[in-house]
This record gives C-alpha cells, structure tokens and sequence, in this order.
C-alpha cells in the first residue's frame, strides 16, 4: 500500500508561494545542481520520501522538483534540478542568497517508513531520477546498517561526468551497500560497467521474493526495468515508480498531469508499477 | 578431465538446463583461464577461435578510435559470455575484450566445437537457441542505449 498523498498545511502553501533563500548551491552534473533552500520566515514544512515541491523562479515560471534531501534531516530542504529550459535554467543559475518561491509538498511518496524488516529494496534510478530517490536510500542505508534489511543500489547515467551524488555512492558503497553504476557511453579512464542500467541486476545479489523495488528515471527506462525486476522474480506489485507529468497546480485541480485515470500531482507521482503503471505505459495516454 | 572445468561450467547460466552430454561436450574442449587487469583476452580482426564464459571479474569490449584510445562499447559481467564472432562467418572478433579487473573464465576451443556441434544438430540447435538469446539481449540492449535516453526532452 502506497502511502496516502500528504497535501501541504493551509491553503497558502499549497496555492501561494512560500519565499525560501538559497543558502547552498552544488554542481552535481554539467546540467544539475542542487539547491539547498530555507523559508525566510518559520520552518519548512514536512515531507515525505519522493514527494515534490513547486519551485518558482520568480517572473520566469514554476517547476515541480521532488526532494533530493532526507525527510527530517538537519538543515535545510534540497531540490537537485537540471536544466533542461527556461525556468529550470534560471532555478540552476539562482546564486546563493537569492530566493525561489515554494508550494508543497505535493503527492505520494516511496513509502520505505513502512517497509517490512528483513525485506531488500532494489532501488533503480536513471539519470536526474537518482534525486528523488537519494532521501530514501539515505534512510535506508542507516536501516540496513540497524540490520532490518539490505538496500541495493543501481544508477544508471549516460557518461561518467553525467553520474549523480558521487559521493554519497561511494559513501553507501563504504557503509556495505551493494551500489552499481552504469553508463551507456565509456569515456577515456572509466573502468565501470557500460550498458544499460539493468545490465546491472545479475550482479545484484537481492532476494527477489517479497522484495521491495523502488523506480525513478525516464518512463522508458522504468518500463525496462519494471519488466526486468519482474523477470527476476519480484512481485509486480512491490514494485513502485515515480512518474513525471506536466505538474502545475499540485493538488489535483488542473487536470495538466492526467494520466489515464490518474492525477499525477495527486494520485502520485509514486505509483505501484503492477496493474497500474505498467498498463499506463503500454496504453499511450499521452 | 578438468573438475574445475565440469563445475563453472554446470554452473554457469549460459549453459543453465542443458542437458549433462553438451556441457560435456564443452567441458572436453575448454579450459579455466584468469586475466589480470588490462590483459586482452583477444583483439579486434583475431581468428574468433575461443569464446569465453565469465565466472567472475569484468571485461570491456572495446573498440580502439584514433586520437581517443579505446573506447568501451559494453561491460560484461559475471554469468555472460565474451566472443561470440565464432558463431558466424567470417569468425574474426569485431572488438577488443579486455580484462577489467580480476577476470576468471571458462576458454572454449569453437573450432572443434562448431565440428562437433555440426555433427550433432540437437546439441547444435541448443547453442544456437542460447546463442541467439545473448544476440537478442545485447541487440535490445543497444537499441534502449541508442535511444539516448538521459538526454534531453523536455522543457521546463
């Protein structure tokens, strides 16, 4: 069961932009980086794994941006945004000191707080989808080090200077997680895997029976690897994606995220990929 | 014969289900080799006479540009095979293979199982359905890369 959306407290943080200021700024890839942000005024609101804000560039536009910091984790809330266009350029080039707007947060979340003890959690990430996963696995690194269940981690990039979180990588890989990394193009000195992200999977040593498995990353590579987590033996239905639609209200107003019958700012963007995602995929509601 | 070679080979998943007569029929023309890191196993436009289980370690197939120096097309692993040139015409490899860390396998003499395959169309027709497996997934594989898919699409 996937864990209820939490809508923001009071409707002015769910429809008016909370002013935050950027107290931190981290290149993370050529075209990502991360925003650490604080309200001006109070605390920020809580949140759940894989939940996401709207972030405002003021007089440029609003982006939805999940989380890539862990729910009450000290310090301020960071959002790891790449630059893909106008908005997301100018929340990227937001110097420290500056202010973004933020409503949220919005949607369903990873759910791992609920996840049995004993149980592994695959998690799947390809490219930026890395982000909304990195809390989580934050969390359940320190899970697996209180011995209630192992954490895989496979991320795939498409180049090693694309590669996200370099560090907490190798920091999860120090503290006994399994961690593989793919790219789909090698460069001169890589001497990782090279391939695509579920080439990984074999030499990934997970019970797959009452596995957990957590997808984030372009819909292609979800609906591969969905299928390929599937074929090693995982309940289609303890697997969970996080899709992305066009976000624009957040709280199920707009209709702009429809995917077939869901409303993805609502009813996700985490999913269970059996008898949901995976038929959405195939039925090209687009 | 060669134990060491009858137990990778049995548990190795290329062969997974075959019947014990065609992982014997390997195990008389193969042997256990290691490579140490950055060792070839075998080079672009070489006779494809050896093909190669992986039993442990990582290998690059990688293709050798003028001014970049190598460049890794794919990494195979643990469970998958290296040198598949021998299963068809000209059998010449078409990349370098390299040994990327610590690499053990099981070395297959083709030429004299191609001979022995050919006379035993059951066993040859098992090979080449797993053959044709490995091809399958590779060439899916290449295709999901091709579509670029970390790259850019949409605007926001």
């Amino acid at each position: 069961m996937l864990a209820e959306a939490v809508a923001p407290a009071g409707a002015a943080g769910a429809l008016v932009p909370t002013p935050y200021v950027v107290v931190e700024r981290r290149e993370e890839a050529a075209d990502v980086v991360t925003l650490a942000i604080e309200p001006t005024e109070g605390s920020a609101p809580t949140f759940r794994h894989g939940q996401f804000n709207m972030v405002t560039s003021f007089g440029r536009g609003e982006v939805a941006v999940s989380m890539s910091s862990a729910p009450g984790a000290p310090g301020p809330v960071e959002h790891s945004i790449r630059r893909v266009g106008a908005v997301t350029a100018a929340l990227c080039a937001a110097p420290v000191g500056s202010f973004v707007g933020i409503r949220g947060p919005f949607g369903t979340s990873w759910g791992v707080d609920e996840v049995e003890d004993g149980v592994d959690v695959v998690v799947m990430a390809g490219g930026i989808g890395l982000a909304p996963l990195r809390g989580a696995v934050r969390d359940l690194v320190a899970r697996q080090q209180a011995g209630r269940g192992r954490v895989f981690v496979l991320a795939g990039a498409r180049s090693p200077d694309q590669i996200l979180f370099d560090e907490d990588l190798r920091a999860w890989e120090r503290a006994g997680v399994h961690v593989g990394v793919s790219v789909d193009v090698g460069a001169p000195g890589w001497t990782g895997v090279v391939g695509v992200v579920t080439a990984l999977l074999p030499g990934a040593p997970f019970e797959a029976a009452g596995a957990l498995a957590l997808l984030c990353g372009p819909e292609i590579m979800m609906r591969f690897g969905g299928r390929a987590l599937v074929d090693r033996g995982v309940d289609a239905g303890r697997v969970r994606v996080s899709l992305e639609r066009n976000m624009q209200c957040g709280v199920g107003l707009c209709g702009h995220c429809q995917l077939g019958p869901l409303l993805v700012c609502r009813d996700g963007p985490v999913v269970r990929y059996g008898g949901l995602a995976d038929e959405l995929f195939m039925e090209r509601y687009r | 014969m060669n134990e060491a070679v009858r137990s990778l080979l049995s548990g190795h998943p290329f062969l997974a289900g075959f019947p014990p007569e065609a992982v014997e029929l390997v195990a008389e023309r193969a042997e256990v080799v290691t490579f140490r890191p950055g060792v070839l196993l075998f080079r672009e436009g070489s006779p494809a006479d050896v093909a190669y289980l992986v039993t442990a370690g990582h290998v690059a197939i990688e293709v050798h540009a003028p001014s970049r120096g190598p460049i890794v097309v794919e990494t195979i692993g643990e469970g998958r095979v290296v040198g598949l040139s021998w299963a068809a015409p000209p059998f010449r490899y078409q990349f370098d293979a390299r040994a990327i860390d610590e690499v053990e396998a099981v070395a297959i003499d083709t030429a004299p199982l191609r001979v022995a395959l050919a006379e035993n169309p059951v066993l040859g027709f098992l090979f080449l359905d797993r053959l044709a497996a490995v091809m399958l997934e590779r060439l899916q594989a290449t295709r999901i890369r091709l579509l670029d898919l970390y790259g850019t699409t949409d605007a926001g």
